[in-house]
């Protein structure tokens, strides 16, 4: 591919004697003599990023060019690193998980969902049934707005505008949600060591019923318009190809690992929060490509429409039910009796200065978030704050790979490609 | 979640390799060994590539430095085996009076090669096999130490008035480095001023 045949032959487009617009033939023209001495035989170094919208953040790679063909890929990261897991190591564990928000901070319940568990293995607290529901809800409806954002926004590189415009509707409705439930849109930090930090309000359970009704359609629509498109499949598929075991050497995870044919769902293969008890399938791919990842992700969020359905008819039933454990070494006492209780009043006083405390010793959970496994590996000395507290980020780990799949695309690949790893850059920088 | 008892692959890892494994531990559930820095390239390519172990998977790569100063330093590799289910946590302890060391697994796993990038970034621990060890997190010319030590203060080391004045004073031209700048003969198309520069190594340094 040193030489280009294919020449744009486009003039100025102008008007002919009777005023017709004119319109030139894309001609297949002789490359002018000298071309290849001056673009060809050099390779050529394109800086893209940090600040550019098809990098989906503050990504920034160098590009080393042959003609239009991609020699090498050499991405920095960094530009947002801030030292979360530094800061961790001065904190009290719920004081953590408003840092957990502003990692992945396209799917925040997920993540806090993520350090309450860890803090809990840490401790040897098994959280209430109820509560078990309502953090399968935020981990689903996380994964829902996740790919959202995905779908939005790979569709927009590829040049699909409207689908977009569909997704961030939809996403809306559950960010309403999520700020009924939270009171923040973004922020949520909604859970804290052994439960939650509040019960779903009135016209939660309504309100998100309504949602897995229509939004199924939503996803037929876009099904509609993608699947069968010969746009999307002329720039997806084959392109960006990992195989099965590059994805597994590359420690890829999540939608990735499996569009490349691995069946590794952390939900099915080392069930937390009892979704081994949920009906759902998880969707695999075989060719590895765009393609394949799109078609991964599409079906996740039908599957996640399907357990949040289930989780839905099990809060039903556990109407009322505690939302916290019944343990006064991470849980607050009630108010009224921290107030009357002397043992209580001390409970609630060791709790609000000292912090929970779990013993020395160290626990590694990981989940399925929505980009992959996130993973918090604590080691606690005894004290109320972690010695270290480490983020298995699934996006910096399925981003690495990035150089591999890059090699010999074209340049207009690269922004497809990596639009299909589905980074966010909080996590990827911490 | 998991069970408690301890991993299978620990007495097999006893028996392949003696001394070089150290001691092991559960800690809520996960199993912990120990293994020696000379043969942790070796182990772990043993846990990779033995029919009974299969841990194909490398999860992640950490460190962790305790808040007690006597205490090593250690590398964490977490392992997992898809087709067995399987999880092993493998430990490398690094004397702090020593060479903080360990030979690479990039050979093993591609997936180590931005992990030991970032051990090495927050923890100064180096990684000999490793093919481009850099800076990962951090810029190339980052001069405070390793963030995740303790030994590190939280604000850093600078004071924000010596950050803020080396952020400005750095040449916003010498974000790409030497080898970036050698494709396509970019380098010898800057002013001579500025290649002058770049050959001493002055990058984002004070002017």
């Amino acid at each position: 591919m040193t030489l280009r045949t294919v020449e744009m032959g486009l003039a100025t487009p102008g008007l002919d004697r009777e005023g017709r617009p004119t319109r030139l033939p894309l001609g297949v023209g002789e490359a002018s003599p000298g071309y290849a001495e001056d673009f060809g035989a050099e390779h050529m170094l394109v800086n893209l990023g940090p600040q550019h919208p098809a990098t989906h953040g503050v990504l920034r790679l160098v590009l080393e060019l042959e003609g239009e063909v991609v020699k090498r890929c050499i991405p920095h990261v960094g530009y947002l690193h801030s030292g979360f897991e530094k800061l961790g190591e001065y904190r009290h564990y719920n004081q953590i998980i408003p840092l957990t928000d502003r990692t992945d901070y396209l799917s925040p319940m997920a993540n806090n969902v993520c350090l309450a568990m860890a803090v809990e293995k840490l401790m040897g607290i098994e959280c209430t049934e109820r509560c078990q529901v309502l953090r399968v809800i935020a981990c689903e409806l996380s994964r829902i707005i996740s790919h959202l954002v995905w779908l939005g926004t790979t569709g927009i590189d590829l040049g699909a505008y409207t689908p977009f415009l569909w997704s961030f509707q939809e996403r809306e409705r559950v960010y309403n949600l999520q700020e009924m439930w939270t009171g923040a849109r973004l922020t949520t930090s909604l859970t804290r060591v052994g439960g939650l930090m509040a019960d779903i309000p009135d016209g939660f359970e309504e309100g998100l019923r309504e949602f897995t009704r229509t939004f199924p359609d939503t996803l037929r629509e876009v099904d509609t318009i993608f699947t069968r498109n010969a746009i999307w499949i002329g720039r997806t598929q084959g392109v960006g190809v990992l195989t099965a075991e590059e994805a597994t050497n590359y420690s890829l995870s999540g939608p990735m690992l499996r569009a490349s044919g691995v069946d590794y769902d952390v939900r099915k293969d080392r069930p937390y929060l009892g979704y081994q008890t949920y009906d759902f399938d998880v969707p695999v791919g075989e060719h590895g490509d765009i393609y394949d990842r799109y078609r991964v992700r599409l079906e996740e969020m039908f599957q996640s429409n399907r357990i949040l359905e289930q989780a839905l008819d099990r809060l039903a039933r556990l109407r009322g039910a505690p939302i916290n454990v019944d343990d006064p070494r991470v849980i607050l006492p009630p108010k009224s009796r921290a107030m009357s209780d002397m043992e209580a009043m001390i409970y609630h006083f060791k709790q609000v200065m000292e912090g929970v405390k779990p013993p020395a010793g160290e626990a590694y959970l990981g989940i399925e978030n929505p980009k992959g496994e996130l993973g918090y590996y604590l080691v606690s000395d005894g004290t109320a704050k972690p010695v270290r507290w480490r983020i298995r980020p699934p996006s910096f780990i399925n981003l690495a790979s990035l150089p591999k799949m890059c090699e010999g695309a074209l340049l207009s690949d690269v922004i497809a490609i990596n639009a299909s790893v589905d980074i966010v850059m909080g996590e990827v920088d911490r | 979640m998991n069970g408690t008892a301890l991993s299978p692959s620990i007495p097999a890892l006893r028996a392949e390799f003696g001394a070089a494994v150290e001691r092991h531990l559960v800690s809520c559930g996960d199993s912990i060994v120990y293994v020696s820095r000379e043969r942790s390239h070796d182990v772990l390519a043993w846990l990779r590539d033995t029919a009974s172990e299969r841990f194909d998977y490398l999860t992640d790569i950490t460190a962790v430095e305790y808040r007690d100063p006597e205490r090593p330093l250690e590398v964490v590799y977490q392992l997992r085996s898809l087709p067995r289910k399987a999880d092993l946590r493998v430990k490398v302890a690094l004397d702090q009076a020593g060479p903080l060391e360990v030979r690479s697994v990039w050979d093993l796993w591609r997936g180590a090669d931005w992990l030991e990038r970032e051990v090495y970034d927050m923890f100064g621990v180096t990684f000999p096999g490793h093919p481009d060890l850099r800076r990962i997190l951090m810029w190339e010319t980052y001069s405070e130490g390793y963030p995740l030590r303790k030994a590190f203060p939280l604000r850093g080391h600078f004071s924000r008035a010596e950050q803020t004045r080396q952020a400005l004073a750095g040449n916003p031209e010498a974000h790409y480095s030497l080898e970036e700048l050698s494709i396509a003969d970019a380098f010898h198309e800057l002013p001579a001023e500025m290649r002058e520069r770049l050959q001493r190594g002055e990058r984002g340094y004070l002017r």
